[in-house]
């Protein structure tokens, strides 16, 4: 009985699992094969990688993939420097006032920046920032979600610290810097890994306030490149689609630990 | 008081205020101020080269509540949230059950199940592409096999809307199941094991024991959903555009249409305000309803 009810739960766990991957294998299936060998889904078709040839060809991705990339990271470390001075000054200074800011920045986290889309894109044009980089970061920078997190971190810090570091002759700004930023590092790596993934695949904030080449990010270029009135094929959709979510995929796969972690850690607060 | 405590006061507010002007700033442009200027704008008409934009009072949500499409569209999203936030829930709980029992493959399946939360919307919406085409997709194949009939999932509006469904689940479920993960370990070995000399039944356990220590997290699940369900729309702008005849439209996408395709500033604010209003509302049940949650701990 006992391993017949364990053979059951394997065997609908796996189940689940290959339904679950079935999307991607699907994808890698059709991104290596020719467009007709992919949907007749004959196994001894030939292989092929001339679909990534052409996707690459067809879009400028090198320029998607490191504006991604400069995206990401003008966003991070905006959200490091930001969360950290207003993280440290909720969790350790006294000052008048501070508790009725902290519940302003409480709010922001249920305003989702994502709803402020039409007054958000009005204030980016009226600072000059269309279609730039910084435009499209700046709105994420100020996390509340991140202030919180660096502010429960901080307050984790011993104080005997913070007075040992004072009474040898260590500024505030020092004291920061070197007792407070270094207690908190898996902090900031839990926070880190969840800020690149979820802005590598943010896609309606960039896609409204971006309108070139020069700026777009991947997911957004992905999306224009896969638009039906471009014509390409499910097989070179395929392709771009893996290429595109390839960096990601294989951070992931190496690090899975840490960014299952890392997630927890976020959500839970 | 002593004249070093009066001046340590200062010196921490003057830092503190330092510290947080840079956040404070950039929250007031990108939230505070928008969030008002989208209640501002909501009470004002569209403009035009004609007729300058005047103040209407509520004469913009009167237009929406009239608008058979908003209905349409409200309707969709209550429809989109009754669906993924129980069906996500339920399967991350028999994915967490799963990958936290003593089954082979166990780590393959934990990355199987998450692997879906580190794609963008963007990239699952033309994954799942490839399984709904007509004629050539997936799911039509695998149908001809038994004799089916080819279905057009994505431009017929009966289905349509299930197909963005779908995406959503598979989307958002793994990322669910790793709170439950979390949950069960901390599930103390002795409550297994006294259960187990009881005699009692895996379900008894299961359904006794287990879903009632999880339910803090069950409701925190909960609100992640629902705000999911406003969220994640993404996929729309691939798979269905909020077609055939705003079957598959949601909330978020018909504010960004009427922003950004119609250029309808003032609907599209006052949509926005009601959506802050609903979302509000989420905030208020987190708060009083989740955080009373200390009595299981």
């Amino acid at each position: 009985m006992k391993t017949i009810t364990k053979f059951l739960d394997s065997f609908g766990a796996i189940l689940l699992a290959i339904i679950w991957i079935a999307p991607l294998l699907f994808a890698f299936w059709a991104a290596t094969h020719s467009t007709s060998d992919a949907v007749n889904l004959n196994p001894f078709s030939p292989w092929t990688f001339d679909n990534f040839r052409v996707a690459w060809d067809g879009a400028p991705w090198l320029k998607y993939f490191v504006n991604t990339f400069l995206l990401v990271t003008v966003i991070l470390i905006g959200q490091f420097i930001l969360t950290t001075l207003a993280g440290f000054a909720f969790a350790q200074l006294q000052f008048p006032g501070k508790n009725f800011v902290f519940i302003l920045v409480l709010m922001q986290l249920f305003i989702l920046p994502e709803v402020l889309i039409v007054e958000n894109y009005a204030m980016i044009s009226r600072l000059g920032l269309f279609d730039t980089t910084l435009g499209v970061g700046m709105p994420y920078m100020a996390s509340a979600f991140g202030i919180f997190l660096m502010r429960q971190s901080f307050k984790g810090v011993p104080i005997e610290l913070h007075e040992a570091a004072r009474i040898e002759g260590c500024g505030l700004l020092g004291i920061l810097w070197r007792v407070y930023v270094p207690l908190a590092k898996p902090t900031y790596l839990a926070y880190a890994l969840v800020s690149v993934s979820t802005h590598w695949n943010n896609f309606l904030w960039p896609l409204i306030v971006t309108n070139s080449p020069e700026t777009r990010p991947l997911t957004v270029g992905l999306s224009i490149f896969g638009a039906p009135e471009n014509g390409v094929d499910i097989s070179i959709i395929s392709a771009a689609t893996l290429m595109s979510v390839a960096p990601l995929l294989v951070a992931f796969l190496i690090f899975q630990r840490q960014f299952v972690q890392a997630f927890l850690r976020a959500g839970i607060k | 008081m002593s004249r070093h405590a009066i001046l340590e006061r200062r010196r921490q507010a003057i830092y503190g205020w330092l510290f947080l002007s840079p956040a404070a700033i950039l929250l007031t442009i990108f939230a505070f101020y928008p969030s008002i200027a989208t209640l501002w704008s909501s009470a004002f008409s569209r403009g035009t080269r004609r007729k300058p934009s005047e103040f209407v009072a509520n004469e913009n949500y009167m237009d929406l509540f009239a608008d058979p499409i908003f209905w349409q569209v409200v309707k969709n999203n209550l429809f989109y949230a009754g669906i993924t936030i129980p069906v996500s829930i339920f399967i991350a709980l028999a994915m967490a059950l799963w990958a936290n029992s003593k089954i082979s493959a166990r780590s393959f399946v934990r990355t199987a199940y998450f692997t879906p939360t580190v794609l963008p919307m963007i990239a699952a919406a033309n994954l799942w592409l490839f399984f709904y085409t007509p004629g050539l997709g997936v799911l039509d194949q695998i149908g001809s096999v038994f004799g089916l009939p080819s279905v057009n999932w994505l431009g017929q509006p009966e289905t349509a809307l299930w197909a963005v469904i779908i995406v959503t689940i598979w989307k958002e479920a793994g990322f669910f199941m790793i709170f439950y993960l979390a949950a069960l370990q901390t599930i103390s070995e002795d409550l297994k094991e006294a259960a187990d000399i009881e005699g009692t039944s895996r379900w008894t356990y299961t359904r006794r024991i287990v879903l009632p220590l999880l339910m803090p997290t069950t409701l925190f699940i909960a609100v992640n959903a629902m705000i999911n369900s406003v969220k994640l729309i993404d996929h729309l702008f691939i798979l269905t555009k909020g077609g055939p005849s705003d079957a598959s439209k949601l909330i978020l996408y018909y504010i960004w249409e009427m922003a950004f395709a119609f250029f309808d500033a003032p609907h599209a604010a006052a949509m926005t305000m009601l959506t802050i209003g609903v979302l509000g509302l989420v905030a208020a049940v987190q708060f009083f309803f989740l955080d009373k949650r200390t009595h299981y701990q």
